[in-house]
């Protein structure tokens, strides 16, 4: 019944076993005890979910684990690079764009995989690009300076 | 009582939080492991109405993987459990016994070993139901002949203080009925000069905190049972869990882990007394975690239907008001009642009226049950309110700013209830947002001649939860730092920062030596609720007192150590000053315990009364929560779209304790009041509910935002607030959705008098002209 997968994840790589019906998000939570994606929706549009799959941001909720096998997984649990946090986690940390913290992965995965794609985006393409991630506290505000700051510099 | 000018421990982007959840290491309820746990699974109606003929279980406990299923038999067949219960009346059951009374009513709930074999198991369960009309609409729900919803409604012994003279109306689907009165109303319309009478309508919403409720329960050898949940008064749900399960307090804990968003949809009993019942049926633990649709049958925002009459003078003075507020409290009163009553005392808004008249009505009616909802019940009544004065500055021809600072309170005036209102700069919050807006200016013309501009304004006064009751403790270390424990939830409003610089700010020591543990109801003193923008006031001033308490224990040492009067020794910036010395705190305690060692433990509470205790006058609120908002709409003629530009809102804050954080709940509280003005809005169709899911109900994202949304924090200090603190959890909201429909009205002379404010009324609205 269970399929052996391996993947590559925040940079080590992995090796298990799942079901075949079990979804990405599951198994980085339950099985590598990396917590800081959550399910909020269920349906691919809060985006708290958010991981990215060969740098591109993707809804773990609605991927197969099995999918993801032989490709590379970053979380927002290797985003620092030892106690040195992310340029991204440092704005968000000076401008307050983040309350509850829920949708915070989310946003900071997808914000990544946005500036390196494009390592200059203007408000519009900011805008565009992170509108699939809901903040319920109302951070936006705060959570576009942050990303503004680190285009910018 | 002096208040005391502060130091700012707290800086920009200083959050005790932060850390943690930037990196993914925050733990939320359901990120925690728990070995031997099982999980729950519900089965819900999918009918709105009916009464329960039978439910058969046997096909479910086949299921592989089953280990308990509980249904309306546990609850009626003697397992030792008091089956009624409710924050307000006793209307609720732990699973429907003898009726559904709304679609996604808990009917029976299975625990196993996989989610995956929980779920198939509740499918199993037959269940079957004979239909009722259903009521969904409280305008027919108030009718004589309407459909009851609750048969009889049972009433607790030990109610809420403030709750206590409201009772059900007998035979009726009227569970509150709340009455305000001041002067002789028909003798004040008939002193008018104008008499304006409108009806505004707000739909049911739902707070979409992006964590849905979880909750884990376990019952020890010792027969206590530990509870993880996202709760947001952890006190109010171990209360209800003993009446229910009949234990004394000291054998339920509740633990609150960081909450994911909660804006009044975790407080009281959600899914605690079924995860409890469960796991005392299946003598395992259980984990229940709830999806997004069953979030949306959990708890809604009230409903609601307002009639609203107000006579002024020939010169604009706001003379006679009359308001008929029907509140939609669904399937169960929750803490509707109480809705309603906050709801009456605004209804006359922050404006001076010599005759008022005010009927607050909870409603029962076959949808989901409304509870609290950051606002409660107050952005309701002042959608009425607030919409209702742009329409008489109209008819007037009056200035809408004008008309409102005419008649807007002011230290010192008599609220509604006969009591002076003070700490209540509304006056300067409505001034600092009609500068921010550039009101005296003509209005800029849009870039696109086929779009049109238009300005709009809204103030507010809301009350707080009283009586209510904070007890905290800090416990100073060997070393001189401290710890401070306080049931306040952390639920991203920044509340264990603002609590910490408190400690910090009264004790003069750097936030860096401050922790603060986290909910723990085996430890932490008790507190009523973390809701009603009450935690900085309450729990904040607890935390002063206990800091003070603290630094009397010190300065007595000193004072018996080194022989000084008590009077002549001071305590301040962390050391115990006396003649010429300066003794650290860590000093002090190494002297008193003669070595390396101890601790000392600093107690304050706050208890609040409907009666000042200096002067003995009617307190109906602890304190009073003002503001104001202004919108800036730009509408495309064509097709009635409409673009908020800009959005400044301003709090009386009484003081900031943490800047940041006073400007996210500023502009937090704003973006949550867009959503409830253009997009939200749970929609039944006989009866179900058409979009349980993120996809058919929208939610404000990034690029619905305003060009810009200004906080502005005005400060008049309250006299027994931390600092002069006050509570500004849920003040923005409230203007936003009247003050966007004021500019709309302002923009294309359309009136919205029913929200969500969308393009196609808009655009009706535009044809009919």
């Amino acid at each position: 019944m269970k399929k052996a997968i391996a993947m590559e994840v925040n940079g080590g790589s992995r090796e298990l076993e799942v079901e075949p019906w079990r979804t990405l998000l599951d198994v980085i939570r339950e099985e590598l005890g990396l917590t800081g994606a959550k399910l909020g929706c269920d349906i691919q549009v809060c985006g708290a979910c958010t991981l990215l799959v060969d740098g591109k941001p993707v809804s773990a909720c609605s991927v197969l684990a099995v999918d993801v096998d032989g490709r590379r997984v970053a979380t927002v649990e290797g985003l620092a690079d030892g106690d040195r946090l992310h340029p991204l986690q440092e704005s968000f940390m000076k401008y307050g764009a983040l309350q509850c913290g829920y949708c915070t992965s989310g946003f900071l995965l997808t914000a990544k995989a946005m500036l390196d794609e494009n390592p200059h985006p203007d408000d519009d393409q900011i805008k565009s690009y992170m509108g699939g991630s809901f903040c319920r506290c109302g951070c936006y505000q705060e959570i576009m300076q942050a990303i503004r700051s680190v285009a910018q510099a | 009582m002096a208040i005391v000018e502060r130091p700012q421990s707290a800086r920009d982007g200083q959050r005790l939080d932060y850390q943690a959840k930037l990196t993914g290491r925050a733990a939320y309820l359901a990120d925690m492991k728990m070995p031997g746990v099982c999980e729950g699974a519900i089965l819900r109606s999918p009918v709105a109405h009916a009464w329960i003929r039978y439910v058969d279980a046997s096909e479910a406990l086949k299921v592989s993987g089953v280990v308990a299923v509980y249904t309306k038999d546990d609850v009626v067949r003697g397992t030792g459990i008091e089956p009624y219960y409710g924050p307000v009346f006793k209307d609720q059951t732990i699973v429907a016994v003898d009726k559904v009374r709304h679609v996604g009513d808990p009917v029976a709930a299975v625990a196993a070993e996989t989610r995956e074999a929980a779920e198939e198991a509740a499918t199993r369960i037959v269940v079957e139901y004979e239909d009722l009309p259903p009521v969904m609409d409280v305008r027919d729900s108030v009718k004589e002949d309407a459909t009851l919803v609750h048969e009889t409604v049972r009433i607790p012994e030990h109610g809420f203080a403030d709750l206590a003279e409201l009772k059900p109306i007998e035979n009726t689907n009227v569970c509150t009925h709340f009455k305000l009165r001041k002067g002789d109303i028909e003798q004040g319309f008939a002193e008018c000069a104008h008499v304006f009478e409108d009806t505004f309508i707000l739909p049911t919403t739902q707070h979409v905190a992006l964590e849905p409720h979880g909750c884990v329960a376990s019952f020890q050898p010792d027969g206590r049972v530990h509870l993880w949940s996202t709760t947001q008064n952890p006190f109010v749900v171990r209360t209800q869990l003993a009446n229910i399960f009949k234990l004394p307090v000291s054998k339920i804990r509740i633990i609150v882990p960081y909450l994911g968003g909660g804006y009044g949809s975790k407080v009281y009993p959600k899914i605690e007394p079924l995860t409890v019942a469960l796991a005392q049926k299946a003598k395992r633990p259980v984990r229940i975690l709830l999806s997004r649709e069953e979030v949306f049958y959990t708890v809604t925002k009230h409903a609601a239907v307002i009639r609203m009459k107000t006579g002024v003078k020939a010169d604009g003075t706001f003379h006679a008001r009359e308001a008929e507020v029907l509140l939609d409290t669904g399937a169960f009163a929750e803490i509707g009642p109480r809705v309603a009553k906050k709801s009456a005392y605004t209804a006359a808004g922050p404006y001076k009226f010599s005759h008022v008249k005010i009927d607050a009505k909870s409603v029962y009616t076959n949808k989901p049950p409304a509870g609290a909802f950051r606002g409660f019940g107050v952005s309701q009544s002042a959608w009425a309110s607030e919409s209702q004065t742009d329409i008489i500055a109209r008819a007037l021809g009056r200035d809408p700013c004008e008309l409102r600072m005419q008649n807007i309170y002011d230290e010192g005036d008599e609220f509604v209830t006969g009591e002076k209102l003070w700490s209540i700069g509304v006056k300067g919050c409505l001034e600092k947002v009609a500068q921010e807006m550039k009101w005296s200016e003509p209005m800029p013309a849009p870039e696109d001649p086929s779009r049109v501009r238009g300005r709009g304004l809204a103030a507010l006064i809301k009350a707080t939860i009283t009586p209510s009751i904070s007890c905290a403790a800090i416990k100073l270390n060997e070393d001189g730092s401290v710890n401070v424990f306080t049931s306040t939830v952390e639920m991203g409003q920044g509340s264990d920062t603002a609590m910490a610089a408190i400690v910090a700010d009264t004790l003069g020591i750097s936030l860096d030596q401050v922790s603060v543990l986290g909910v723990d109801t085996d430890v932490v003193p008790y507190d009523l609720t973390t809701s009603s923008s009450r935690s900085t006031f309450h729990m904040g001033k607890a935390l002063e007192l206990a800091s003070l308490d603290l630094c009397e224990q010190l300065r007595k040492f000193v004072s018996e150590e080194y022989d000084v009067p008590f009077d002549e020794t001071r305590a301040e910036g962390g050391k115990v000053l006396f003649r010429e010395n300066a003794l650290d705190f860590r000093e002090v305690l190494f002297n008193h315990f003669g070595m390396q060692g101890g601790t000392l433990v600093g107690r304050g509470e706050v208890k609040t009364s409907i009666k000042d205790p200096e002067t003995g006058d009617k307190t109906t609120s602890s304190f009073w929560f003002v503001g104001a908002g202004g919108s800036e709409v730009e509408i495309d003629k064509d097709t009635g779209r409409l673009r908020v530009l800009k959005h400044a809102t301003a709090v009386d804050v009484g003081r900031v304790i943490t800047p940041l954080g006073c400007q996210q709940q500023l502009v937090g509280g704003a973006i949550t009041g867009l959503g409830q003005a253009l997009f939200e809005q749970m929609v039944f169709d006989n009866g179900v509910l058409v979009n349980p899911n993120l996809v058919d109900y929208v939610l404000p994202a990034l690029g619905d935002m305003p060009d810009v949304i200004t906080p502005i924090t005005v400060e008049v200090p309250h006299k027994n607030g931390p600092f002069g603190a006050k509570g500004i959890g849920e003040t923005s909201l409230i203007p936003v959705a009247p003050s966007i429909a004021n500019a709309v009205d302002d923009a294309v002379g359309v009136r919205i008098k029913d929200l969500p404010v969308t393009a196609e009324k808009i655009f009706l609205g535009m044809l009919d002209k």
